[in-house]
């Protein structure tokens, strides 16, 4: 029975060589999507309560809003307007709450053990952050389908939907790392649970969720300029909605946010794990 | 080439750690020699799980040097980590998930070659008699069948030296018969190393071909266990030689309960 145990010397790491550093970490990525994704088809209820609030924010706020003109929408219906904004919105709030696994897998001490496999700590905390971003990813899927549902007229060209899932995709990896960093910096689950809902609304204000950056008062823009956010929705309502947009600029904001959050809650993981 | 000397398994020498105000670690030095079942044996708070810590390069040592057959805990961390299977004291795997994709994860994180891992997660699950499990969420899982499945983590990358960090605390007796069964067959037919710590009199007895006695974050004796026992008395128990070393500090070890308790927690929260 212990048959293939039976030479010592032939262990994983005799026969093979480390992978390259590129390689291990697109390893980490796909292993931790994959942990998600398995988490997900064992237990969907997420799924479903987390759809009503942005089901409510469309059905609701912009119903409402759309009846009023109120808010100045480039000559296109509200609705479709704030329909993007409404995608991100939600995917940011899966994410913001990212930390609080991790806070839970350091007490049930799932997180030494993932420490203690051939994993550099940046490489863990990238995996984790974009196996976090499927389920924003679902959750926007879901959107997507409801707005659909309600009217709203989004683009049929695939490249487009393929391009906001990668917009969608690092949106979602950043704020998961801004969550990390946070569950480092609070290290316990009902800190982090309160920062997390003291941030989102602020982010999701000073961002162009549901009006254009124009109407926002000087001190607002000024600050909206440093928000994620807000390069996510610029980009989403240009792919999905055809307003006009700067991709180029937006992507590359939202790289470099990763790739900081990635770097800065590395730096914090293992003070989590301490 | 195999008459080459070979390296012992584990190096310590003069590890020293100090947390704040505590030295949990006080220059502390053994060595493991391949193939043998060595034991960490102490009181909860002896400094057992620092010095664990700092050869699975959880943990970099304040000083001293740790290498695990020949390579530097600290310099060398991954190439250290690809060799070792190590198992914590805290009860751990992912409730959410099944046994076979808690083994499957651990695969892809030792980056097994993908057209072997299917069969090696099965591989590891059948020696650690949770074939029939293998498709059950964890949350529904015993203590002992946890800890199993642990093992079969720990063993997926077929580790030269395998870390066991109190294998059997929190335990019933049967689970507890059951995982030293297991550890003995590994180091009697897959020749492993292994490293193991424990507070269990018993568990040590049977289990260790040699022992090193912890206390305060020093080793106050080693050798095997019939060695320990005769440097005591001629008919002493390893209880005798641990009295005798540590004995009168035993009263007032705080941490004990604690630490009890929240693995109690952890048992009853997967299964």
């Amino acid at each position: 029975m212990y048959g293939a145990f039976a030479v010592p010397h032939a262990g994983w790491a005799d026969l093979q060589p480390a992978p390259a550093w590129w390689r291990l970490l697109i390893n980490r990525v796909i292993t931790f999507c994959w942990v998600e994704v398995a988490k997900i088809r064992h237990d969907r209820t997420e799924l479903y309560t987390r759809a009503i609030q942005p089901a409510l924010w469309l059905v609701i706020f912009g119903e409402t809003f759309s009846a009023i003109r109120a808010i100045p929408s480039g000559g296109r219906p509200y609705l479709d307007f704030m329909a993007p904004g409404v995608i991100a919105q939600s995917a940011l709030f899966v994410a913001i709450f990212y930390g609080i696994q991790i806070i839970w897998e350091r007490d049930a001490g799932i997180l030494t053990k993932l420490l203690a496999t051939p994993t550099p700590t940046s490489a863990l905390v990238a995996g984790k952050a974009f196996g976090a971003s499927v389920r924003s990813l679902l959750q926007a899927v879901v959107v997507v389908l409801l707005a659909t549902l309600l009217g709203v007229h989004m683009t049929l060209n695939p490249l487009h939907y393929a391009v906001a899932i990668v917009v969608i995709v690092l949106g979602a990896a950043f704020f998961s790392t801004l969550s990390l960093t946070i569950a480092g910096i609070v290290l316990s689950r009902d800190r982090l649970m309160g920062i997390g809902q003291a941030i989102t609304m602020p982010l999701f204000f000073a961002s162009n969720a549901l009006y254009p950056i124009g109407v926002m008062p000087g001190w607002l823009q000024a600050l909206s300029t440093i928000n994620p956010l807000r390069y996510e929705i610029d980009a989403l309502r240009g792919l999905l909605i055809g307003t006009p947009d700067n991709l180029a600029e937006d992507l590359a904001v939202l790289l470099v946010a990763c790739v900081v959050g990635i770097a800065t809650s590395s730096r914090l993981l293992r003070r989590l794990s301490h | 080439m195999s008459e080459a000397r070979e390296p012992v398994a584990v190096e310590a020498i003069d590890i020293t750690k100090r947390f704040k105000d505590v030295l949990a670690v006080d220059r502390v030095t053994f060595e493991v020699r391949p193939g043998e079942v060595f034991g960490l044996l102490g009181p909860n708070g002896a400094g057992k799980t620092t010095t664990i810590r700092v050869l699975v390069t959880l943990l970099p040592p304040d000083s001293g040097r740790a290498a695990i057959f020949g390579l530097d805990a600290v310099a060398q961390t991954m190439a250290v980590r690809r060799l070792i299977g190590y198992v914590p004291q805290q009860l751990s795997a992912d409730g959410a998930l099944t046994g076979w994709e808690n083994v499957m994860l651990f695969a892809r994180l030792y980056d097994l070659p993908r057209r072997n891992r299917k069969a090696a997660v099965a591989e590891s699950l059948e020696l650690m008699g949770l074939a029939d499990a293998r498709d059950r969420l964890v949350s529904t899982y015993s203590g002992g069948m946890v800890r199993r499945l642990e093992l079969a983590q720990a063993l997926i990358n077929r580790p030269r030296l395998l870390v066991l960090d109190e294998p059997t605390i929190g335990l019933d007796p049967i689970a507890r018969t059951e995982v030293w069964e297991h550890v003995l067959s590994l180091k009697r037919e897959a020749g492993t190393t292994i490293l193991l710590t424990t507070h269990y009199m018993e568990e040590a007895d049977q289990l260790c071909d040699r022992l090193a006695l912890m206390h305060q974050g020093q080793i106050q004796a080693s050798g095997t266990p019939a060695e320990l026992k005769a440097s005591v008395a001629p008919d002493a128990t390893l209880e005798d030689v641990f009295r005798h070393y540590a004995g009168r500090h035993l009263a007032d070890e705080g941490g004990s309960l604690k630490d009890v308790r929240g693995v109690r927690r952890t048992a009853r929260r997967l299964g």
